[in-house]
């Protein structure tokens, strides 16, 4: 069942911006924000409220990394693989919680709650290797840690 | 003076990663519950990454007490001692800072500024990180903060500004390294209007984090230098474009932009100077090439971040086709110091053609690492070893990488450089923004190499053809080097590959994409001979390059290798044996599952080069 997207959130955010084609990132961020990705549908209305193409606008959402067109998990499980993170092992750290998660690099889990990421770089070298789950910070983890990290949100512990 | 105790948290990306929140919060309830009269406060990084989470008191009239890898378990401790009784908790004090205003120091506490990694830094753009509360201008302004702006806005022609910041010297410091005042003279005498000012803090460089600090621990003096900038260019409108993965930074951003606005040092009329300019906030959205300036306006103008061909530059067409003028986060930060304490001052650190101070993230395999500023010119050898401690855990000292995936790699026989412009690009890298990635002797130079490739192949943006095509093809090289299926004149091809990417590229990111491989054969030669004619990876990075080894006087024999080994590759290693486990080199198929399964980490990784039998304590290998 295809679910209905509520656009009233997303013909609010397009109202808070005057300035047309310029704005389209911060309008694609507030809606990503809002939703937690971008529904098909929204890009439409953003097409007609900054009167751009839609062509454009996909353009722009396949160009930037940060934008996604399908619906992330409630949790997002990020691995830095900066270069930092990288001399200290954060492969094998992203290679085990893949396999845990049972996803590919940018996926969700089949039950909706988990978004696996790799990320270049968060800017935390010195606490290197990096994971991030659901916005939490955890620095200097071997791949047992991060895996039992995961567990514990699975568990829903955390 | 202080007049309360203050408890003062560095709560940057960095602390919160090693729990400074839950040490806050723990803080905030001590003091709550025992009714004692202290503020507590989160700063921003003051650049001791390795003791982090750190946590500093002050106490009326005494000096500043630091304490290092704090936890929410020390809390009651630490203040009952330190605030009660005055007395710092010896067990957990790191150090103390130098008096000032006739503070009283304690006795027996080695002084921070002294420590070894302190006492060769230097520190103007980082000069409040630490100390100030970021999200307080009162406590920025009680430091000098908006001197300098209302300096210029009042006393200095725009022509005098430049002047001065051109005489200081200053460099571009995202990498480039481009006189800053020229630059701005550029955009000055650029016909048009209206100009617009851009701080680049689009910080993508894997392994970098000085402009995170810098927004994160002192937002106002990148505020500030903006202000100056726009005041010397002609520009009334700026722009900050800043990485969407930097939360903090732009929480820090949005605040500080918000009181400088109340101030009135943003708005209409600065300060009822005649001066208007205001600062709006774009956030990346995660595109690497958007740090090159073409890119990033692309970007702001809503459009997808793909560069174009300079000339026509910035200064002449940039932001909807206006004269506009981009720096980064550390150059605009540099601007008030140098306005309060003349171009000559900062002129006096550094070397001839490199002035002043530069920021560096160390980090890697070292032992302390961390953000340091420096003075332009020092040697690679104190950075990494006075300053860092050298390497971590005792290892050799290998390389260090500069500039990232743009840079290159220095050797250890050349540590003896000195950290400048020239000196580094002599040397086959570059200044970059500044990440400094230490290698030890466990680093494979052949998958360094691939990783920065991959890095690079996956944030070409498509538009010219060298760079969308070249990398990926020096990627899959590289690729079948450390998979083990090299071609003999794999290397020949990679440098003249190389070569053609780096001339033929539209923008910088092509440009100097190949600069890792390129540097890394000019001093690795020998490894990638190895990994091409040997097929082996003296640091067992490469899976495919590498044997399984057992060590006999650890092994368990659990038997879980055994089990594990899809090709039955492994002899005993049982209880039931009652023998270590023994890998027949020749039947593996470097799977690497026993490695990854073996619960007590008994296997490990050597290079294949034919040695014979292994000895001293490890399983034999049929080779």
């Amino acid at each position: 069942m295809i679910k209905e997207i509520d656009l009233c959130a997303a013909e609010g955010i397009i109202k808070k911006y005057t300035d047309g084609v310029s704005d389209l990132i911060s309008v694609l961020q507030d809606v990503q924000e809002a939703y937690g990705y971008i529904p098909e549908p929204v890009v439409y209305v953003i097409a007609e409220g900054l009167n751009i193409y839609p062509s454009h606008i996909f353009g722009v959402i396949t160009f930037y990394a940060q934008f996604k067109l399908k619906p992330a998990g409630k949790y997002i499980v990020k691995v830095c693989t900066g270069t930092a993170c990288h001399v200290k092992g954060s492969e094998r750290i992203s290679k085990e919680i893949k396999e845990l998660l049972k996803v590919k690099v940018g996926d969700t889990t089949g039950d909706g709650r988990f978004t696996f990421e790799e990320v270049a770089c968060v800017g935390a070298c010195a606490q290197a290797p990096m994971v991030i789950v659901g916005g939490n910070e955890y620095g200097k983890v071997t791949h047992t840690e991060a895996k039992k990290i995961v567990k514990k949100y699975q568990a829903g512990k955390k | 003076m202080t007049t309360k105790p203050k408890i003062i948290i560095g709560m940057g990306t960095c602390g919160l990663a090693a729990g400074a929140r839950a040490v806050f919060e723990e803080a905030e309830k001590y003091i709550h519950e025992k009714k004692i009269g202290a503020q507590v406060i989160g700063v921003g990084c003051i650049g001791m990454c390795h003791e982090e989470p750190l946590l500093d008191i002050v106490m009326p009239k005494r000096t500043r007490v630091i304490y290092s890898r704090v936890t929410a378990d020390m809390i009651s401790k630490i203040i009952h001692s330190h605030i009660q009784k005055d007395k710092p908790e010896k067990g957990h004090v790191l150090s103390q800072m130098l008096p000032d205003d006739g503070a009283n120091p304690y006795p027996s506490i080695p002084y921070y500024e002294e420590m070894p990694f302190n006492k060769k830094q230097h520190r103007i753009v980082l000069k409040n990180c630490g100390f100030i509360n970021p999200l307080s201008i009162n406590e920025y302004i009680a430091r000098d903060g908006y001197e300098a702006a209302k300096n210029v806005l009042f006393s200095m022609k725009p022509e005098e500004i430049i002047d001065t910041v051109k005489r200081s010297g200053l460099r571009g410091r995202g990498g480039g390294g481009f006189p800053t005042g020229m630059k701005w003279e550029f955009c000055r005498k650029a016909e048009g209007s209206p100009k617009y000012l851009i701080c680049n803090a689009d910080e993508g460089d894997p392994g970098a984090f000085m402009d995170r600090s810098v927004l994160e621990g002192d937002p106002h003096s990148v505020i500030e230098g903006m202000i100056i900038a726009a005041y010397a260019i002609g520009a009334n409108q700026g722009y900050i474009y800043v990485r969407a993965e930097y939360p903090l930074a732009v929480k820090h951003l949005k605040v500080a932009i918000a009181q400088a606005r109340e101030k009135d040092f943003l708005g209409k009329n600065i300060l009822g100077s005649g001066f208007d300019f205001d600062i709006d906030l774009k956030q990346g959205a995660g595109a690497f090439v958007c740090g090159e300036e073409t890119a990033l306006i692309a970007s702001i103008e809503g459009e997808r971040g793909m560069p174009r061909s300079k000339p026509p530059f910035p200064a002449n067409k940039g932001l909807w086709g206006k004269p506009t003028n981009i720096n980064n986060v550390e150059t605009f930060a540099n601007v008030p110091q140098i306005i309060l304490k003349g171009a000559d001052w900062y002129a006096g650190f550094g070397t001839e053609k490199s002035k002043g101070t530069k920021v560096f993230a160390l980090t890697g395999k070292i032992k302390r690492p961390g953000l340091i500023e420096v003075p332009m010119g020092i040697p690679l050898k104190e950075i990494i070893f006075d300053i860092g401690g050298g390497v971590a855990d005792g290892s050799r000292f290998k390389a260090v990488q500069t500039g990232g995936p743009s840079g290159g790699c220095i050797p250890a026989e050349l540590i003896d450089t000195h950290v400048e412009y020239e000196s580094l690009i002599a040397a086959g890298t570059m200044m970059g923004s500044g990440g400094m990635v230490v290698m030890d002797d466990s680093n494979c130079m052949v998958e360094m190499a691939r990783f920065f490739l991959n890095f690079s192949t996956d944030e070409s943006c498509g538009k010219c053809v060298p760079c969308r095509i070249g990398t990926k093809r020096l990627l899959e090289i590289l690729e079948r080097i450390v998979a083990g299926k090299a071609k003999e004149n794999d290397l020949e091809l990679l440098a003249s590959l190389g070569g053609t990417v780096k001339t033929a590229s539209l923008c910088g990111l092509g440009q100097t994409a190949p600069n890792p491989v390129l540097s890394m054969i000019r001093y690795f030669r020998d490894e990638y001979v190895e990994h091409i004619k040997d097929k082996s990876c003296r640091t067992g990075t490469c899976q495919a390059l590498s044997r399984y080894i057992v060590n006999l006087d650890t092994c368990k024999m659990c038997g879980i290798c055994v089990k594990g080994c899809p090709v039955d590759a492994i002899a005993d290693g049982t209880k039931k044996t009652k023998k270590p486990a023994l890998i027949d080199d020749e039947k593996c198929i470097r799977c690497g599952i026993c490695f990854e399964k073996c619960p007590f980490g008994v296997i490990y990784t050597k290079g294949a080069k034919k040695a014979g039998h292994v000895k001293e304590g490890l399983s034999e290998v049929k080779v």
